[in-house]
């Protein structure tokens, strides 16, 4: 017997106790495909044959069954299953999981099964068991057809059994296989010639030939393309029967695939002879039909039933169904999912027009399919979380629509005429979210799911980036508290290690470890790009307030922002925060940014000075403070010790020299930071330096070299005003001595006149070493600078001998995660994903960013 | 650091005895943080003065440290004014290197123990925490116990007067006492200045130094305040994970949170408000029949504990963003020692009101109070969706500040909110018509509610609306 398994099922085996389940179940499926009662039983008990732990042993076996069945693994019973009761439970989990269930009875004489378990020491319970359950389970064989079962083999004998073999059937709705590329058409609601037109546009030839026993139809699509109905053929339109004899046509040349729609499932039940009502434009088809010879009619009879709930193509990237479907349901087969596929989902309610209120399934989709569907008329099809409605009302006067896929290109022909009133005025549906599209209003809140608890993110430079749980919820609070509406939160910039360290006398940083990690890494040729020394902050620019709302979905918050490292918005005064950015804009307008990288926005990453102007808190409470305790407690001690000297001379006179090399230590210290602060008192006071111009619309600028960076960067320099500022770089070749040497003192004349350091990046933004990425950047900090962060007194070589021993590995671990996540964030929003998928990524640069590492690093 | 003490009694050398130190040598001892030098500017028979010059190893500091593990970040820091400043560092000390002093141990000439001798100290410099304080808390520690204060406040940067005073103040003494007594207030006090920036060697410590406190704490004015701050150095783990995020803009939000929570409540407290607040919510909560109800905002709990002494409410369930304010609400209704049956009535949630969250739906009624005016009004939309159209529990009883009544207030400047946090604060009719509008469009009514004094003229101070899912 060969037994014909749907690729995903629950096989549940039936037969009492030694007839051959577990040996069977062995020889045909994967060792973890079979899930054993006796199995769990010993699970929870140690002792397989306990039947006093039953209870928790089932709870175990069918909290498997569902984890296997919700992830769509075949999974096989290994039980008696001879009760009704017992199969009750199998059906029930199958359902909820839209996996279809499958009987496999082993009715095996009671003589086999006897003098197996005789064989067997652990099974010495008495010959009434057996019999038993065999009993029991031939009592109840016919009713399980009725209990859900719709794939039904029954071995009668272990000859059987031996000879059988098992086979996997793909569900007709899995086209994993079939790649496309495919046109997908809305419904067509019999607009046959706007049909025909459509099919013109997108390069398919059809041929109509009028013959006596009425229209062919002939379609020859463009190369390799396959053309895909959402469903919805009949009803309303003008020409119906014509409809459907070009899909018919196109179905059986296998030119086109099609869905079944709703009207054309209720189509189907009233030429079956079915009473069903004839409201929305049904007449209209079946008086079209009765003019049409019963052959032709029974042809349709055979299509509509012939059609499959839904499509699942290309490796599951694509889902085609007529009123879409949710993520769990897709690929399965059941009632409910054919249910879903042709109404999608109500609420149970009405509107004011009668109609039933749908619920938007599309708002909650998390799936990482897409999901092209039609069934209810939107004036424009419009993306929400990776699904699209190409219902464009044609029928109604409004026009028929196709996607081409995978281009994801829009295709529309305007309705000749309106053959139909709608129910509901369908125009102006768009009323309904207002000024933002169905992406953007969707958005305004984010699922505390899509953020919350350990997390794994796939991004495109590293897999598997995995933000801790504490880490998650340290974000939260700062996201929550700090954070700026997360629209415009589309990157946040990576932390950054330093190079080695320094084995130099009075150095703890120098270029030279720099370019040997980088010719390490083999790259031959780094930028060096001046540290500036204020607060990183990201500004986004938007041509005006327009695009501030059609692209990021933010209304009434000017045309962009600048927020800093943690998304926190830079400056409290929005007005000051929007003069900034129209300065930048208009360098943008004047070095014509916008038309030669088509777009109307764009993300900068940026440092903005001076440091006083955000670090206010910190130079007040750390920095200026240990100044000023420094400042007073050594004078006092000095003079102390001057008096003491001219009394004691040469031990007081020692005391003395040590305080005052610290009093110069901390004099340097003080100068160090006072370089990075000036008041600010109006926006010509701030500095605004990017140097990387991060995004623009449909591209993020990861593929482009540093120069390109610094080029724009420095066009926007000269064209702005003063506050926009530009980035000294100067490049090495790290093969060469001559280029070192020189990189080696463009770093010191830029530290020796109070400069924070230099970053070098590789030319590229992005390089892939021997081992994984490397470093994007690392920083090169200056002699002086490092007082701020490792104290006055650090170059004292007691002092720095200790602070040599310092390891980089967890900060860069961190900077290359963080910088996965930030360019994942940023492809994301080019690519118009959802949000939440481009706020998952920001979320866990957030969350890393409180990992603990050393913070002087 | 430098710490001076100078006798001006007659036979002023005698200070040399007492303290154990021969005037005429520089003496190093070593420390576990670092060295103390002990040597005399000036000795002569009518003034001596010994100095204590602490010399921090601030390298030391960071790398050797021990203590409590997650405590403290400016013990991170190498740009620290721990080896500038007078702390608990000080107090170790003077134990170490005045030991015999302080404990008023003097073999060669005992009678020198017990005399009042003409003291002057000076301590460079003294670090004082505190509100806007101009060394006022100094003078509150030492003139109870005799002293002449003076201060000299120094400015955080002399190139950015602008930035102002900072914490530091050189502080001169003077009393005529016994020098133990004299030690032994300065070895107590000195930390206490020192604030929430106190770090102990060790836990035993503060033992120790509340235990010198015998005799004269018990009497002190300040007590209060004194062994407050002994008790304030625990930090929890969650803290410094926040705190690694919000450097650059504040040094410690939480702790800033809770300040401005005490701000807010003494400017409010005269009128008991907050008791009344609650009395109010807890009511219409009442009224409107529910059993299972929310508090969202609910920081350290204060609302939730009202709430379980309701019989009515079956479910009580607080949700905060803030894990700190949430640790305190565990401690506050004392959790871990609720019997069962108790503690299942009882749900604290790590949430925020931006997201949307299941755990969220299914509650009878929900409250949010004093909650609003801390989003920024650009983010208050992601909160009402949040509330009314995703966790839609039938009854959402809402309050918030009437500003119209800040002018009421008489510690409060005008023009300022209540509470530095406050992003907001509404007229009633600002109020009123967000709230109708709001309840429009999620299919709630709405009705406001006083809470609070009802003023003629400004209204009451709190104002509260509750909404009812139509």
């Amino acid at each position: 017997m060969r037994i014909d398994l749907p690729e995903l099922s629950l096989v549940t085996l039936i037969g009492a106790t030694g007839s051959g389940k577990s040996s069977f179940a062995r020889n045909h499926f994967g060792p973890f495909e079979v899930v054993s009662s006796d199995f769990c039983r010993g699970l929870v008990s140690n002792d397989e044959n306990d039947q006093t732990v039953s209870n928790e042993a089932f709870d175990l076996l069918h909290s498997i069954i569902h984890q296997r069945l919700r992830l769509g693994r075949l999974t096989v019973v290994d039980a008696t299953n001879v009760r009704p009761e017992d199969r009750k439970h199998l059906v029930r989990i199958a359902r909820e999981h839209h996996v279809l269930p499958v009987a496999v009875v082993f009715d095996i004489p009671e003589k086999v099964c006897h003098e197996r378990n005789a064989s067997r020491p652990d099974r010495d319970f008495g010959p009434h068991v057996i019999r038993n359950q065999r009993s029991a389970m031939k009592r109840n064989l016919r009713g399980l057809k009725r209990e859900g079962f719709r794939h039904i083999f029954t071995f009668k004998s272990v000859e059987e059994v031996d000879a059988a073999t098992t086979e996997r059937q793909p569900l007709w709705n899995n086209k994993k296989a079939v790649t496309g590329p495919f046109d997908i058409i809305g419904d067509v609601h019999g607009c046959c010639s706007e049909l025909i037109t459509l099919l013109n546009a997108l390069g398919y030839q059809v041929t109509e030939t009028d013959r006596e026993d009425g229209l062919k139809f002939q379609v020859t699509p463009p190369d390799g393309r396959t053309a895909v109905f959402v469903g919805d053929l009949v009803d309303r339109g003008p020409r119906v029967a014509d409809t459907l004899k070009l899909v018919m046509a196109m179905h059986a040349d296998g030119v086109a695939h099609c869905v079944p729609g709703n009207h054309d499932v209720k189509l189907l039940r009233k030429l079956r002879g079915k009473n069903v009502q004839i409201t929305h434009g049904l007449d209209v088809t079946l008086a079209e039909l009765e003019k049409e010879d019963a052959d032709f009619n029974d042809a349709v009879v055979q299509f509509i039933d012939g059609l499959v709930s839904h499509y699942v193509y290309d490796n599951g990237r694509l889902v085609v169904a007529h009123a879409g479907l949710i993520q769990s349901m897709q690929g399965r087969g059941s009632g409910k999912v054919r249910e879903f596929c042709l109404y999608g989902e109500t609420t149970g309610e009405t509107d004011e027009f009668g109609l039933p209120i749908r619920y938007n399934w599309a708002a909650e989709y998390r799936g990482s399919a897409m999901v092209v569907y039609g069934h209810t008329p939107v004036p424009e099809p419009e993306w929400l979380n990776h699904t699209i409605n190409i219902d464009t009302g044609c029928v109604f006067g409004g026009k028929l629509t196709a996607l081409r896929y995978p281009e994801k290109e829009l295709v529309s022909v305007d309705a000749e005429a309106m053959y139909a009133e709608p129910a509901k005025p369908f125009l102006d549906e768009d009323q309904k979210h207002g000024v933002l599209s169905a992406q953007h209003a969707v958005d305004d809140v984010l699922d505390l799911t899509d953020v919350f608890g350990k997390r794994i993110i796939d991004t495109r430079l590293q897999k598997a980036v995995t933000v801790r749980e504490e880490n998650a919820a340290a974000a939260l609070e700062v996201m929550s508290r700090f954070a700026a509406n997360p629209k415009w939160l589309i990157y946040l910039p990576p932390t950054m290690s330093p190079c080695e360290t320094s084995e130099r006398p009075e150095f703890l940083e120098h270029p030279e470890e720099a370019f040997t990690y980088y010719r390490n890494q083999g790259v031959p040729r780094v930028i060096c790009e001046q540290k500036h020394m204020g607060s990183r902050a990201v500004a986004i620019v938007c041509r005006n307030e327009d695009v501030a709302r059609e692209r990021f979905g933010v209304v009434g918050e000017g045309i962009g922002i600048v927020y800093t490292r943690t998304g926190r918005r830079f400056f409290d005064d929005v007005e000051l925060e929007q003069a900034l950015l129209h300065e930048v804009r208009a360098a943008a307008d004047t070095c014509r940014l916008w038309d030669d990288l088509g777009t109307d926005w764009m993300c900068l990453d940026c440092e903005l000075m001076p440091w006083s102007a955000k670090a206010q808190e910190l130079l007040r409470q750390q920095y200026a403070a240990v100044g000023s305790a420094g400042r007073h407690a050594l004078a006092a001690s000095v003079a102390a010790l001057t008096t003491a000297q001219a009394r004691m001379g040469e031990p007081a006179a020692m005391l003395l020299a040590d305080m005052q090399t610290r009093q110069d230590s901390l004099k340097a210290y003080t100068t160090a930071y006072q370089h990075y602060c000036w008041p600010v008192e109006s926006l010509s006071d701030l500095r605004l330096a990017p140097f990387h111009l991060l995004a623009t619309e449909k591209q993020a600028h990861v593929d482009k070299d540093h120069r390109w960076h610094m080029a724009w960067c420095q066009k926007l320099a000269e064209h702005g005003s003063d506050v926009v500022m530009g980035t000294a770089c100067h490049e090495v070749d790290v093969t060469d001595e001559s280029s070192l040497a020189a990189g080696m003192e463009w770093w010191l004349t830029l530290t020796g006149e109070g400069g924070e350091g230099m970053v070098v990046k590789p030319l590229d933004f992005i390089v892939r070493g021997k081992r994984g990425l490397s470093q994007p950047a690392v920083k090169c900090r200056g002699r002086e600078y490092l007082r701020i962060i490792y104290g006055p007194e650090y170059t004292t070589p007691v002092h720095l001998d200790r602070l040599r021993a310092r390891g980089l590995g967890r900060k860069r671990g961190l900077a290359l995660r963080e910088f996965a996540l930030g360019i994942e964030a940023l492809e994301r929003f080019v690519r118009r994903e959802p949000l939440r998928r481009v706020h998952e990524c920001v979320f866990g640069v957030l969350a890393l960013e409180s990992e603990p590492v050393d913070p002087r690093l | 650091m430098l710490l001076t003490i100078t006798n001006s009694s007659p036979q002023a050398t005698d200070l040399g005895y007492l303290l154990h130190k021969h005037p005429d040598k520089v003496q190093a001892f070593s420390l576990s943080y670092g060295k103390a030098h002990v040597f005399y500017p000036e000795s002569s028979s009518d003034r001596c003065t010994a100095c204590l010059l602490l010399d921090i190893d601030p390298v030391g500091l960071v790398r050797n440290r021990r203590g409590p593990s997650g405590e403290g970040r400016s013990l991170d820091q190498y740009v620290n004014d721990r080896p500038y400043v007078a702390s608990s560092f000080l107090s170790v000390a003077l134990a170490k290197v005045y030991g015999s002093a302080l404990s008023g141990r003097c073999n060669d000439k005992p009678q020198l123990i017990s005399t009042p001798l003409d003291l002057t100290v000076t301590v460079d410099v003294v670090p004082c925490r505190g509100a806007n304080d101009d060394g006022q808390v100094i003078r509150e520690l030492f003139e109870p116990l005799d002293y002449t204060v003076e201060t000299v406040h120094h400015p955080l940067d002399e190139k950015f007067l602008q930035w102002g005073e900072g914490p530091y103040f050189s502080v001169t003494l003077r009393a005529r006492k016994p020098l133990s007594e004299m030690l032994t207030h300065l070895y107590v006090l000195l930390p206490v200045l020192d604030n929430d920036k106190h770090y102990w060697v060790d836990k035993d410590e503060v033992e120790k130094l509340l235990a010198r406190g015998e005799g004269w704490l018990q009497g002190h004015p300040a007590k209060e305040l004194i062994t407050n701050r002994y008790l304030r150095y625990q930090r929890s783990l969650t803290r410094d994970a926040l705190a690694r995020l919000t450097t650059e803009e504040q040094v410690d939000p939480d702790a800033d949170a809770e300040a401005h929570d005490e701000q807010e409540e003494a400017i409010e407290s005269p009128l008991s408000l907050n008791d009344q607040r609650h009395a109010a919510v807890v009511a219409a909560l009442k009224a409107s029949g529910a059993k299972r109800v929310l508090d969202l905002g609910c920081a350290q709990g204060k609302l939730l504990r009202r709430l379980l002494d309701e019989r009515q409410f079956e479910l009580v369930a607080g949700m905060d963003v803030s894990l700190r304010a949430l640790e305190h609400a565990e401690r506050r209704l004392k959790l871990d020692r609720l019997p069962d049956r108790q503690r299942q009535r009882v749900q604290l949630l790590h949430g925020s009101l931006m997201y949307r969250d299941q755990r969220l739906n299914g509650f009878d009624a929900a409250c949010l109070v004093e909650v609003i005016e801390h989003l920024d009004p650009p983010r208050l939309a992601a909160m009402e969706r949040a509330v009314f159209e995703f966790a839609k529990s039938p009854t959402v009883v809402l309050t918030t500040p009437n500003v119209e009544y800040n002018v009421r207030f008489e510690t409060l400047p005008a023009g300022q909110y209540r509470h530095r946090d406050h992003r907001f604060e509404w007229t009633r009719e600002q109020f009123q018509s967000w709230a109708t509008e709001l309840a429009e469009r999620f299919g709630y009514t709405v009705r406001f509610l006083p809470v609070g004094d009802n003023d003629a003229e400004v209204g009451s101070p709190t104002q509260m609306g509750v909404f009812e899912h139509a």
